[in-house]
């Protein structure tokens, strides 16, 4: 290979030799690998660009201290493949068994080499195309009608060698290392390169800048041997148990917290970097003092003639000098390779790290260009799990569908029920589907209903940001309504500063569902596919404009929804009170009823009894619908006569005439059934 | 207010005032003016003026000068003075217009305090005039006033007496009088003959106010049965004025007088419910069976007249009781319903489960299931366990999806049937544990039943969810189909179910193709059809040079079917004309069905398929021989019937009794041949009962439904299924409690009616603003899970009578 390259950057150098992929991906990262193994499965013609010599070059790197703090999970009691992804944040998407994490490692928080280890395999494995040793440097595009968005992109490596591309697919992650100027911060240590021996930190006092994962984890690492360690950042922290984000502190290293709020000398400030300065004194200490202070004097006064916040206020809180300040800062989007051409844009706000794109991840300024992985999490940046393996495998795929239904006329994969199915598909789904669980609020499952609510059309895991195109986006018509199945938080519970274990703060009662708190399934009735405006002009916090109807299936301990009463029974009625039908399920017993004594059929008889698939139901089940009250058992009358027919009124008729009176033989049940 | 002079000098002849007498204004008497003043008006209305005197300091006139006139209340008659009331009785405007019309209506209204009193008075009334008598448990109450304002409206028609004696009541009959509260009784005695018996009494039901005493004797005073000579549509009486239903009889000229008799019979026993109206058909052009002999008219606007057909008497009253029972609880049930909270009202039963399925597993899902003979399938030992076995047999089900275990239940049955068959495996696959299995294997649906054959080709079971369907599938499955027979003796073994010997001992309908050599067209046919009903239907087909032998046999010329039903194996020939394989799949179908079929739940459907009218002999065990025979010659009749002639078992299948109710309210008398259109209009017409079912009395029967000249029973409901009962409205519960959230969107469309954003509801609605701690004590419902809160929170649900699947 190596050799192939080399010939081929001569062949560049010599002149306008092109390399054409229908499909360029840049990085082979976890993003870049499951883009390549969507396109290599649906037989394109793609190509992926690692600068490294293997996959994973950040992951050979990062983190420092070498322990994901993503959770490998080995046992979930269950054996249902796609349910267990909910709790395997490591693994990428991929038809081979193999390839799942928890056969890498046993660790519930692996080490950062096998996740190396684990992209190696997924890229040779599965056969994946991927040019290393090839650093993009550069990216421009060249217009073209013929092209399939209007223009060519035109990729150079460090080799000068272009390469020519319909679509590219950007999955370069944030690597950039943000970094803050101020006077003094030569004498910072930045994370990449900070020393991760502990014994290099033994009885010295630092200071660390940031307040991320890799600032907790710098700190947790050095705990046990330095004086002290003072944490600075312009935030509070945010503890990811309590903002439901998994970007924020996560559990596992916030050691810090703990010596801090017992007083163990160890302690977190508040303040804006920028304001600060360090200044470093003749034995090589390091002070904080402020930059307005040194904007005032003398530049070239000594050390002596610094004003210290400490003259002023002698009691200010970092008075102590350090031995040595990290910074834990974080990682930006590199934006330097995209020409003007393409407005590759930095987001606004807290989102500046990641480029500018729309809810579909194509870029706001390039058509043709797409944003995969950590890059593509200003969509749902503090909010889902889109900036993470465990989220971005699924958008992936969301994006990967879009192009095959945009440049080869593949529609989005759906699947057609009869109606009799709605509710078990929504069950089936809330239960099992990791994409709608991890990317909660971003991806959704949308149905599709067919004239007359006889049929239906269900897409899985579909960007709901993109509702209104819709029809555009997947190739599939939705004339006759849709419901969009997605999974929420409660409003108001989770972030910063709140009290996520008040008491009373799960939700028990169907009733009260849409208070729920903990992440459940919600569905939205829509009689038409919202408008842009209407998507655009929706409530803050709603991820979807104001529907025709919702429901919330409540919140469940053990997120299990399939309790007939509590999470099957409230969404049937609601169902039904969209589509104004009624889809109980009947024996066949009472279909044949039905059949002599009315004119039109439930949906469960006219779609299983008369197609000749009736359900009979044993004996015993009869036996039990009747002491139910739910079905009339007419043998008892050879023995009773004619009289008692009467007595016997109030199930079978209710069913037949009356719909709207309720079941009251059922009551007698209730507290056994309690109990 | 006037002086003593003014007064006694304005006093009319004959105009009643009642006058009370105040020397100046005592402050004790200040309340008892007030309720005097208020009566005033009510007073008026019976040409009863009030007067208050004002009595000069010094004046000491009979009146005024009296030591405690203050506290009397004076009632004139002209100057005359009737009654002399102490204030005590007058305490309210109910006291003093009950008693200040008592004392004036002294003759109209009869207080008696003896049971001989009572007797004396009715029987002077006998043959002259009713008596209206009135018990209240005191004087001066509401009670008391609405039958003294009723007497003196009606008191110169009826005799009006009244009491407080509690034991007088008692005698009147009436079982355990409750003495607490007054009742009212008309009492018929002016049609009372025998002066030694005594009169007809009628017990008003309702509490005694003035409209409904009024609304009683309105009643009473109608005639007992009306004569109707047109359009009952048309009729109108005091009694559907009154919110009654009325009754017709209807009468013929031959049976007027037993009719008039009948009538009155349950006019008197509906008195005061209905009114009864004696229709002579003979006189009105009724367009209605003539053996309905009862009309029901309801007073509700629009409600068409409902004629029936009613065997005695008691069935009118029952009619009528019933409907109005019927109302009262509706009632009764509404004012219940108000007195719940709004919580209740709102919740409306939808947490109750109705949905017979479902409800009967869960019931059933304490049972453990005989599962030893399925055996269970994973990811990993599917593919293996399909190679081990001739046949395997695959359920794939959800375990929480309540149909898959519904059938689960009827597979294990099966697995019983078929224990120690040969080459046949058992198995079942939980989608719900192995998805990835199901998406392979196709499944999209739960259940579904795929029979895999050595791992090569599966066949999806499309049959009834049924133990017996279910078994005769996997049998049949087990000999490839159609079957190729070699020799002309195996295809006689074939027909008379022998061969192949596997199924020998097994009950099935065999058909056999026989083609000469060269049809190779049709035979093509019959192989894919073969294949598409197996599983169904055994086919088997021959093709040998001698087929001529066997197609002359049973005189058809291939390329032919021959049929051997399961029962007689009697073999049918049929010629195969139809070229494509649908055609043939159709073709088989249509001749399995029976001529005249017993309808039962498991076949109901392949006729309903045929979307044809249904000529159904209902019948209570098995059908005489007769009617069969009868029956067979209908169905016969034309070989392309248009309709499905059919008998049904009600003792095999019970669920007729219930389409039979449906049709007619109560089981009618069996046999019963009935005709319905299933398919067109619903309409339901009952073959007249007094003819004996024969092939003349139905054909002629059906060329009179032809031509409408029968008018239906009833006729099907053409009700949509619509939702049975709300769902939870969380848009609307987020709106009211959170009112500036969704109602942002100012693109609400047209059809969503805007709702006006409730006003700032208070304390409850910020909850999620507020700090946690404070909403655990404010939340409404507390829907929390905590199990601290548990068993109290168990025991306020068992109060609601509610109930849920969970802590």
């Amino acid at each position: 290979l190596g050799l192939a390259l080399y010939a081929s950057s001569l062949c560049a150098a010599s002149g306008a030799a092109f390399l054409y992929h229908d499909y360029c991906v840049i990085g082979a990262g976890p993003s870049g690998l499951q883009a390549a193994y969507f396109l290599q499965q649906a037989n394109r013609d793609y190509i992926v660009f690692e600068r490294s010599h293997a996959p994973g070059s950040f992951f050979a790197l990062y983190p420092r201290h070498r322990k994901l703090i993503s959770i490998n999970k080995q046992y979930t009691g269950k054996s249902n493949s796609e349910f267990n992804l909910r709790h395997d944040w490591n693994s990428l998407l991929s038809h081979d068994r193999r390839l799942l994490f928890r056969r890498y490692s046993r660790d519930f928080f692996p080490d950062a080499d096998v996740m190396v280890r684990y992209l190696e395999d997924f890229a040779s494995l599965l056969k994946l195309r991927v040019q290393y040793n090839t650093a993009i440097v550069h990216v421009t595009l060249e217009r073209d009608e013929q092209a399939w968005n209007g223009h060519y992109f035109l990729l150079t490596d460090q080799d000068r060698q272009n390469y020519n591309c319909s679509s590219l697919l950007v999955a370069t992650g944030t690597w950039v290392p943000n970094v803050v100027n101020f006077p003094g911060s030569e004498y910072v240590e930045g994370y990449e390169t900070v020393s991760i021996n502990p014994e290099d930190f033994a009885g010295q006092t630092v200071l660390i800048l940031g307040r991320g994962n890799s600032a907790f984890e710098t700190a947790e690492n050095i705990l046990g041997v330095t004086n002290f360690i003072h944490m600075v950042s312009r935030s509070r922290v945010r503890l990811s148990w309590a903002t439901h984000y998994v970007g924020d502190l996560r559990a596992i290293n916030n050691g810090l917290l703990d010596t801090y709020q017992l007083k163990s000398l160890d302690g977190l400030l508040e303040g804006d970097l920028e304001d600060l300065a360090i200044v470093k004194d003749k034995k090589g200490k390091l002070h904080i003092t402020l930059r307005f202070y040194l904007e005032n004097r003398n530049t070239s006064a000594g050390i002596d003639s610094i004003t210290l916040p400490q003259d002023e206020l002698d009691n200010f809180a970092t008075r102590a000098p350090y031995d040595r300040v990290i910074r834990c800062l974080g990682w930006k989007f590199d934006f330097s390779i995209y020409n003007r051409s393409l407005r590759m844009m930095p987001g606004k706000g807290n989102k500046k790290k990641y480029p500018q794109i729309k809810p579909s991840y194509e870029s706001r300024g390039t058509r043709g260009l797409f944003v995969l992985g950590t890059a593509s999490h200003s969509v749902d940046f503090r909010k889902s799990a889109g900036g993470f393996i465990h989220g971005f495998r699924y958008t992936t795929r969301a994006v990967h569908r879009l192009l095959e239904n945009r440049h080869h006329g593949v529609p989005w994969p759906s699947t057609v029920y009869p109606i009799t199915q709605l509710t078990n598909s929504i069950i089936k789904r809330v239960n099992e589907a990791s994409g709608l669980y991890q990317m909660f609020s971003v991806l959704a499952d949308i149905i599709l209903l067919r004239e007359n609510a006889t049929a239906f059309e269900y897409l899985e895991e579909y960007p709901v940001g993109v509702l209104a195109e819709l029809e555009m986006q997947t190739g599939r018509k939705a004339p006759n309504g849709l419901f969009v199945v997605i999974m929420e938080y409660g409003r108001n519970f989770s972030g910063a500063d709140k009290d996520v274990f008040y008491y009373n703060r799960a939700v028990g009662e169907a009733q009260h569902a849409w208070q729920s708190n903990f992440l459940h399934p919600v569905i939205y009735y829509y009689k038409h596919l919202p408008t842009e405006r209407e998507m655009r002009l929706r409530p803050p916090d709603w991820p979807l404009p104001r529907p025709d109807a919702v429901h919330h299936i409540v919140e469940d301990f053990l997120t299990d929804w399939t309790a007939p009463n509590a999470h099957i029974l409230p969404l049937r009625r609601f169902l039904e009170n969209c589509l104004s039908t009624d889809l109980r399920n009947f024996f066949a017993e009472s279909c044949f009823l039905f059949a002599f004594t009315r004119q039109k059929l439930p949906p469960f008889c006219r779609q299983g009894y008369v197609r000749m698939q009736g359900l009979v139901g044993s004996e015993g089940l009869r036996r039990h619908a009747v002491e139910a009250g739910l079905l009339e058992d007419y043998t008892l009358i050879d023995f009773s006569g004619d009289k008692a027919l009467d007595s016997y009124k109030g199930s079978q008729d209710q069913l037949l005439r009356d719909h709207t009176i309720p079941v009251r033989p059922l009551q007698h049940l209730v507290n056994s059934k309690d109990e | 207010e006037l002086s003593p002079q003014e007064y006694f000098g304005s006093l009319q002849a004959g105009r009643a005032s009642l006058a009370y007498f105040s020397p100046n204004v005592s402050p004790g008497a200040q309340p008892f003016l007030e309720q005097i003043e208020n009566s005033a008006e009510a007073l008026q209305d019976y040409g009863i003026s009030v007067v208050k005197v004002n009595c000069p300091k010094e004046d000491v006139s009979r009146y005024c000068g009296k030591e405690n006139a203050v506290r009397r209340a004076y009632l004139f008659r002209g100057n005359m003075l009737i009654r002399e009331f102490p204030t005590d009785a007058l305490f309210d405007v109910n006291s003093i217009v009950a008693n200040v019309l008592f004392a004036l209506l002294f003759n109209e209204v009869k207080y008696v305090e003896t049971l001989a009193d009572l007797q004396n008075v009715e029987n002077a009334l006998k043959g002259r005039s009713n008596m209206v008598f009135a018990y209240v448990p005191a004087t001066g109450t509401a009670e008391h006033r609405a039958v003294m304002e009723a007497a003196f409206v009606y008191g110169t028609v009826h005799q009006f007496v009244l009491t407080t004696e509690a034991t007088l009541l008692k005698d009147t009959g009436g079982d355990e009088p409750d003495v607490s509260s007054a009742r009212l009784l008309f009492c018929h005695c002016q049609r009372a003959t025998d002066l030694a018996q005594p009169c007809r009494r009628t017990a008003m039901g309702q509490a005694l106010t003035i409209l409904n005493i009024h609304r009683h004797l309105k009643l009473m005073g109608a005639p007992l049965v009306t004569e109707v000579a047109e359009d009952p549509e048309k009729v109108s009486t005091v009694h559907l004025q009154l919110g009654l239903p009325l009754v017709f009889i209807l009468s013929q000229k031959e049976t007027y007088e037993a009719d008039r008799r009948t009538a009155e019979f349950v006019a008197w026993q509906l008195l005061g419910k209905a009114g009864v109206a004696l229709l002579s058909r003979d006189r009105v052009d009724l367009n209605v069976l003539l053996r309905s002999n009862v009309a029901l008219k309801t007073p509700d606007e629009g409600v068409p007249i409902k004629y029936l057909v009613l065997e005695d008497t008691d069935e009118v009253i029952t009619l009528v009781e019933d409907k109005s029972k019927v109302k009262q609880i509706q009632e009764e049930e509404e004012e219940e319903g108000d007195e719940e909270d709004e919580d209740e009202k709102e919740n409306n039963n939808q947490d109750i489960q109705d949905d017979q399925v479902v409800e009967a597993v869960s019931r059933d899902k304490k049972r453990e299931l005989p599962l030893e003979q399925i055996l269970v399938l994973t990811e990993e030992t599917f593919h293996s366990a399909l190679l081990e076995t001739a046949r395997t047999v695959v359920l794939f089900y959800a375990s929480w999806e309540a149909v898959s275990l519904a059938v689960l239940r009827s597979y294990t049955e099966v697995a019983d049937h078929l224990k120690g068959t040969r080459g046949v495996l058992l198995s079942r696959v939980n989608c719900w544990d192995w998805p990835g299995v199901c998406t392979k294997e196709n499944v999209t649906q739960f259940p579904t039943i795929k029979i895999y054959e050595k791992g090569e080709r599966s066949v999806m079971y499309d049959g009834m969810w049924e133990t017996e369907e279910l078994t005769s599938f996997i049998m049949l499955s087990r000999v490839s189909c159609p079957l190729k027979l070699a020799t002309i003796e195996e295809a006689e073994g074939y027909l008379r179910g022998e061969f192949p010997s596997e199924l020998s001992s097994y009950h099935h309908t065999s058909i056999l193709g026989v083609f000469s050599t060269a049809a190779s067209e049709a035979r093509e046919a019959f192989e894919e059809a073969g294949s598409i009903l197996s599983g169904h239907v055994m086919t088997g087909m021959y093709f040998e040079d001698d087929a001529l032998a066997l197609s002359r046999k049973y005189a058809v010329s291939p390329p032919a079917l021959l049929l051997a039903r399961s029962g007689g194996r009697r073999v049918e020939g049929i010629a195969l004309s139809k070229q494509s394989a649908q055609d043939v799949v159709r073709m088989i179908r249509y001749e399995l069905l029976d001529i005249f079929p017993e309808i039962t739940v498991q076949n109901l459907p392949r006729y309903l398929q045929l979307r044809k009218p249904f000529l159904i002999l209902f019948s209570d065990g098995d059908i005489g021989q007769m009617e069969s025979k009868e029956m067979l010659k209908v169905a016969k009749e034309r070989p392309q019937q248009a309709f499905v002639a059919c008998w049904m078992n009600l003792k095999k299948t019970p669920v007729g009794r219930g389409v039979l109710k449906a049709y007619f309210a109560t089981v009618p008398s069996l046999p019963l041949l009935v005709w319905v259109n299933l398919h067109a209009g619903g309409q339901v017409f009952k073959f007249p009962s007094e003819q004996t079912i024969t092939e003349m009395n139905i054909l002629s029967w059906l060329e009179k439904l032809k031509a409408g000249l029968e008018i239906p029973s009833s006729t099907l409901s053409e009700e949509d299924w619509k939702p049975p009962l709300p769902a939870y409205d969380f848009l609307q519960m987020m709106e009211t409690a959170v009112p500036e959230l969704p109602l942002h969107t100012s693109h609400r469309r047209e059809d969503t009616p805007a709702r006006p954003p409730p006003e700032s509801p208070g304390g409850d609605t910020t909850i999620r603003e507020e700090p946690p701690q404070d909403t655990k004590a404010e939340k409404v419902g507390s829907p929390g899970r905590d199990l601290r809160g548990t068993a109290p929170r168990l025991a306020a649900r068992e109060k609601q009578g509610k109930r849920h699947s969970e802590l």
